[in-house]
């Protein structure tokens, strides 16, 4: 396991729109792609992307849009337009969350002193994302990346402990293979 | 610490769900027709049962949907989960 | 110092790496790879503790986490850690160690008196001597605990780290035994995730004290060959030192890895334990065996020892426990140890064999070395105190009786299956006639034992088990079978049947005959409890204490159900054995805190303005997570000096506030007015778009569950807010109510809590300071309104409202920008002298004017009605909890209801929750018990009133106005009179000054 660097990775806020709607409904799912150019994943905890964008699946009627490129507020308001008319719902939350990635060889074992969810290859695989709790506090984890990349949504409320959790967590890795943390 | 399969992201830890007690326990359509006994009855009583039990629970962090659990509660089994509105099923097919 | 009873070669001991360390402060050394007790045998050291109740002598009786005797303290400088087994403690340089529950010395123990006095101290005795007169058992406790006991625990935080980790697998192993191994084997072959979790250093299990072969070769040499094989897996994860405890439904397993041993020093920034969280589809359970000790006067003396132990001592350790063995043994198994002890040159005296004929290959094999074997025996004691010096022996039949002189006894009443984990999980036991102890029954659902924790005794049988055990486990995790044809030929003629049931001595014989070590429990004991009733198993062990101890009678149960039984007159198969319960070996706090400690210990949530408060000497209160200021006190400034500053400069000038941390919920969807209506008792679908409405939230039984403001963004549009600790539950509510009773509602909820931080200016300048620095027209908006403007160019959302009661405004922004507007409107209220103010003032502030604060004025049981909110009701349109708003108890006129309460001095602040009285009393002696008519809510000094105000529950409620009512407060009534809930006039002044 002397793979890439173990790291932690403080990415700070980033543009999130909460999307309510009806995934049966074409004119949702039509209305969403020509807003987002991506459609919203059906199946659980999957997710759609395209370059810097993507959407993630949080609940069967309920998805994050989240975007590297793109200010909330325009985004939002693009959305809201190209869904008028339909029983849906779009809430700018890009303030609402803080991001962080764990990367390296090690990610998965920084993960699972806080997480209990699988997130061995077999059970988690490359593009998913998953609502779970990490050391007590909710969050929504996405893998980025096989290298592994695993991306942290959490409250902005609680950055700085997750911050804190997750330089202890990767303490120990450190001194093994020469990882950072912020 | 049970395992409990949300219909919607699959088996999880007990401890991100909540439980929101019996399940199958109709809201009186014209509460105000009701007598205070029979009012409080609705709201206080419950069958706490020895064996199988259906149950309400709610994924609160993960996809925040509610759905019913079928459990036996001397095993500790999950006989199987279904969705809110749906009737429990037949007691035999596990 | 040299090791007298090291042997010249032999062993799995680093012989290259000799370790120092200190026993009671004796320097003595031993080698890598010896844990404690290896070592303190190695130098002849077999006394190392005291008993329990008796203080009597004890020695090492066993090799691992069976033992009950050898519990030692671990220090390094103010570091301490008690009860540490020395049978699996791993030595290391420097190591501190002491014997515990000896006073003064180990050598010299006057507690030791105890047991010449323990005739007097049977089984509940404690119950039975001290029980009168009851109030001098605090002395009595005081000095029993003295007594008793047995390490100390330490004083100082822990210095060392520790941690959790959850793990998933197709198959979980415990242990890493024959058994153990072949079942991961046979698993990982298959492709499954295994994981395999051992409790000792190093793969093995009882191979590792044995002279076993398997396939013609070394049993070792094929422990590390299937060891080579697993580390080589990728979906293998081997955990060593890994004691799994608990075993919990669904496949949950819970084990704890020890990297350092208590007081060893961390040179790589591992931590010292670490808890794992084991999610295990399959679970095979190869936790071996614990060998049964005999039961005969003074059993309990140093140089008495498991058979097994003193074989593996020897094998493993290299290590002569003694020089002059006897052997004592109800079965065949024990032969081994003088076999293998003459094999290392340590003379053999004798094997006593308790069973009318010893023929085996085994004692055929001792025989041949010219070992004298006596058969048909039983023991009828011991000579020697500190150490074992002879065993006294007579044939069953009786005669004479025979002193062999020793300096070892190694016994054996065969074997102890381990099914802790198999029982924990609710699995069923059978008692088995022929090996004398319970064993599984069956199997669980994805549970299997395997191997000799479930009875099998031969080598070949564990192999077999575990192989077939571990095949099944992956197959029925979905993953093929590959073909085995696996050579375990092992060399094991047939042995000859235990006798348990001759285990015994005779009630005659004189001496204590111990059952239970740890607890010093004696067959005595045992027939005595069940003489007096005690005759269940779950009564027995709580009377006599057998099984209580750390060890949890790993060695001695067995032997209480058999007593049991044998007193009982009855058949060991009517005897159910009490509940296996986690954990199986303790967890130390710190395993089970795991990181959670220090600023880790619980989640924090800080606002965007944390650093600003806390740069301004914020001190911080806990609301939930939430950290808020409590109040900003100036140099040397009292809490309430503060308070009143803060409070005043609401009322008179201006001043800002944090309420980030207030729930907000987006609630939208073409029947928002609808649920809204639902969720509040108040009506909120009157309200017009940009206005906002206080409301309250009613359970289903008519209690009130939180509070706050609604405000119409929209058409079908509103804003939720709800009290800080109720953000997280009133969200859930709408949820619950949406998707299980109202799926017709179309309606989305959405948090925005964490997306919005929010900030109060209040005060008669606020318009003043705010007027400039916004794009529309203040003075326009109407109280309770709403508007989306841009604050100092910020995007916002302005209120007109205040929950202190005065004027004022709240702004949200996106909490990204809140630190950069909050300093804004703090740089522009200077010229207004604008000062923060925290949560106190703020609770004075809504006191003064009678609003009330869910979780002061309620608390679960209190209605509208009960705070006076009758009138606001909109009984009308169906709300959630309206129906019990009728119930007959809820209108009762004496419920309690909130009042105002003024203390007759100005400065006497009441204690929130003081109970209320009708009548003054003198002392709490002084009357017959008193009706608690109400109690206090809410107290504090109000700067503004310039005197101390509260808020009251009370039956009977305004009904009591300008009455007089007395306050308990510390054994003392105070006069206080009855008001209306709120203290200022329409005007903001003091309303009764
Ligand atoms: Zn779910």
């Amino acid at each position: 396991m002397s793979g890439e660097r173990t790291a932690i990775v403080e990415r700070g806020s980033r543009t999130s729109i909460v999307v309510r709607g009806d995934a049966r409904d074409v004119r949702f799912v039509r209305a969403m792609a020509a807003a987002t150019g991506l459609e919203p994943p059906v199946a659980p905890g999957t997710t759609a992307h395209h370059l810097l964008d993507a959407v993630l699946w949080l609940g069967p009627d309920e998805w994050l849009v989240v975007s590297e490129t793109q200010p909330g507020h325009a985004l939002a308001s693009r959305m809201q337009q190209a869904l008028q008319g339909l029983h849906a719902a779009v809430i700018d939350v890009s303030d609402a969350r803080v991001v962080y990635a764990v990367t390296g060889a090690h990610a998965r074992d920084v993960l699972a002193k806080g997480c209990a969810l699988d997130l061995h290859p077999r059970a988690f695989s490359l593009g998913q994302c998953a609502s779970s709790l990490l050391a007590e506090v909710p969050v929504l984890i996405h893998q980025r990346s096989a290298e592994p990349c695993f991306e942290l949504y959490v409250a902005r409320s609680v950055g700085e402990y997750v911050r804190a959790w997750l330089r202890a967590a990767v303490r120990e890795h450190l001194h093994a293979s020469g990882g950072s943390s912020p | 610490m049970l395992l409990i399969p949300c219909p919607w992201c699959g088996p999880r830890d007990e401890t991100e769900f909540t439980c929101g007690g019996e399940a199958h326990i109709v809201t009186p359509r014209a509460p105000e027709d009701l007598d205070d006994e029979a009012w409080g009855e609705f709201l206080y009583l419950r069958t706490n049962p020895k064996g199988r039990c259906a149950e309400r629970w709610v994924h609160t962090h993960g996809c925040r949907r509610w759905f019913n659990v079928l459990r036996d509660t001397v095993t500790e089994r999950i006989l199987t989960v279904y969705e809110v509105g749906a009737r429990p099923p037949q007691a035999g097919d596990d | 110092m040299t090791e007298r009873n090291r042997l010249e070669a032999g062993g799995r001991i680093d012989r290259s790496h000799p370790l120092e360390f200190r026993f009671d402060g004796r320097s003595l050394t031993g080698y890598r790879g010896d844990t404690l007790a290896s070592a303190l045998l190695a130098n002849g050291v077999h006394l190392v503790g005291r008993s329990f109740k008796y203080h009597r002598p004890r020695g090492v009786l066993g090799i691992g986490a069976e033992e009950p005797n050898a519990l030692v303290q671990v220090a390094r400088g103010a570091q301490t850690e008690p009860n540490v087994r020395a049978t699996q403690l791993m030595l290391y340089e420097g190591l501190e160690a002491s014997s515990q529950n000896r006073w003064p010395s180990l050598a010299v123990d006057l507690g030791g008196l105890a047991d010449l006095a323990s005739s007097w101290m049977p089984a509940g005795f404690y119950y039975k001597t001290f029980m009168w007169p009851a109030r001098l058992w605090p002395f009595y406790e005081r000095a029993i605990r003295r007594m008793a006991g047995l390490g100390r625990a330490p004083a100082a935080a822990d210095p060392d780290d520790y941690d959790h980790m959850h793990a998933h697998c197709d198959v979980l192993v415990v242990g890493a035994g024959a058994a153990g191994l072949a079942a991961a084997l046979a698993a990982a072959r298959c492709g499954a995730r295994v994981i395999l979790a051992d409790d000792q250093s190093e793969a093995g299990g009882q191979l590792l004290g044995e002279r076993y072969e398997i396939g013609g070769r070394s049993a070792l040499a094929w422990v590390s060959g299937a060891m080579a094989e697993l580390r080589a897996m990728s979906e293998v994860r081997v955990l060593q030192r890994t004691t799994i405890t608990g075993h919990y439904d669904h496949g949950y397993l819970i084990g704890c890895q020890v990297f350092r041993e208590p007081g060893q020093p961390d040179p790589v920034g591992v931590p010292r334990q670490r808890l794992w969280k084991i999610r295990a589809r399959r679970t095979v359970i190869a936790a071996g065996s614990i060998e049964r000790p005999l039961v005969f006067p003074d059993n309990d003396r140093p140089g008495i020892m498991l058979a097994f132990a003193a074989r593996a001592y020897c094998n493993r350790y290299g290590v002569r426990s003694g020089s002059r063995v006897v052997v004592v043994t109800a079965c065949d198994d024990a032969y081994r140890t003088a076999l293998d002890l003459a094999a290392a040159g340590v003379g053999i005296a004798a094997v006593v064999d308790l069973r009318p004929s010893g023929s085996g290959h085994l004692p055929r094999q001792v025989r041949a070395r010219g070992i004298e074997v006596l058969i048909g025996q039983r023991i009828v004691g011991v000579r020697g105190r500190a150490r074992v010096e002879a065993l006294r022996t007579q044939s069953s039949a009786g005669g004479a009786i025979r002193e062999i002189a020793c300096d070892l006894v190694a016994m054996s009443a065969g074997w102890i299956p381990s099914v802790h984990l198999f029982s924990q999980a609710r699995g069923e036991l059978q008692f088995d006639e022929r090996l004398g102890v319970f064993v599984p029954l069956g199997r669980l659902e994805n549970v299997v034992c395997v191997g000799a924790a479930r009875g099998t005794a031969s080598l070949r049988g564990a192999l077999q088990d575990g192989f077939f055990a571990g095949q099944v486990a992956a197959q029925a995790c979905g993953l093929a079978g590959r073909e085995e044809a696996q050579d375990i030929a092992t060399v094991e003629p047939e042995e000859a049947p235990l006798d348990w049931r001759g285990i015994f001595g005779a009630a005659s014989l004189g001496g204590r005959q111990f059952v239970d070590f740890q607890n010093d429990v004696t067959v005595d004991d045992v027939r005595l409890a069940v003489r007096e009733g005690y005759d269940a198993p779950e009564h027995l062990k709580r009377y006599t204490t057998a099984g209580m101890g750390v060890d949890q009678g790993r060695t001695g149960n067995i032997n209480v159900l058999a007593l049991l039984a044998e007193a009982r007159a009855e058949a060991m198969t009517t005897i159910a054995p009490t509940t296996f319960r986690p954990p199986y070996q303790a967890l130390s706090f710190g395993a089970i805190a795991g990181a959670l400690v220090g600023p880790l210990h619980a989640p924090t949530r800080k606002t965007p303005m944390h650093d600003w408060h806390a740069g301004r000497g914020a001190v911080f209160e806990n609301v939930g997570q939430w950290k808020r200021p409590r109040h900003y006190p100036s140099a040397g400034e009292t809490l309430q000096a503060a308070v009143d500053r803060e409070c005043l400069a609401v009322r008179r000038g201006v001043a800002i506030a944090d309420v980030s941390t207030l729930g907000n919920i987006d609630v939208q969807g073409p029947d928002a007015e609808a649920f809204i209506d639902r969720i509040y008792c108040t009506r909120m679908s009157a309200l017009g778009i940009g206005r906002c409405r206080y409301g309250l939230m009613l359970r289903q039984d008519g209690m009130i569950f939180d509070d706050g403001i609604a405000a119409r963004l929209g058409e079908q549009h509103y804003l939720v807010s709800t009290t800080t600790a109720g953000a997280a539950s009133v969200f859930a509510w709408m949820e619950e109510w949406l998707q299980t009773e109202w799926p017709d509602l179309r309606v989305y909820c959405t948090s925005v809590t964490e997306h919005y931080a929010q900030i109060a200016l209040s005060g008669p300048r606020s318009l003043e300071l705010l007027g400039p620095l916004v794009d529309i027209e203040l003075d326009a908006m109407p109280f309770m309104s709403m508007r989306e403007a841009r604050v100092a160019g910020v995007p916002a959302r302005v209120f007109r409202l205040s929950y202190t009661g005065g004027p004022g405004f709240e702004i949200a922004v996106p909490a990204g920008r809140a630190y950069e507007l909050w300093t804004t409107l703090f740089g522009a209220g200077e010229r207004f002298g604008i000062i923060a103010y925290g949560t106190e003032a703020m609770h004075v502030l809504r006191a003064e004017r009678g609003f009330i604060m869910v979780g002061h004025e309620t608390d679960g049981s209190v209605t509208p009605g009960d705070l006076g909110f009758e009138g606001r009701l909109a009984m009308d349109k169906p709300f959630i909890g309206k129906r019990s708003l009728r119930r007959a108890d809820l209108l009762r006129l004496d419920r309690k209801r909130l009042v105002g309460l003024l203390t007759q001095a100005p400065d006497c602040v009441l204690p929130e929750g003081a109970q209320l009285l009708d009548e003054p009393i003198d002392s709490p002696q002084s009357a017959a018990p008193v009706a608690m008519i109400g109690h206090v809510t809410s107290s504090y000094f109000s700067a503004h009133c310039a005197r101390s105000i509260a808020l009251g529950l009370v039956r009977g409620g305004q009904a009591r106005l300008g009455d007089t009512l007395y306050a308990w407060v510390d054994g003392r009534a105070i006069e206080v009179t009855v008001t209306a809930p709120r203290f200022l006039d329409a005007a903001g002044k003091y309303a009764y000054g």
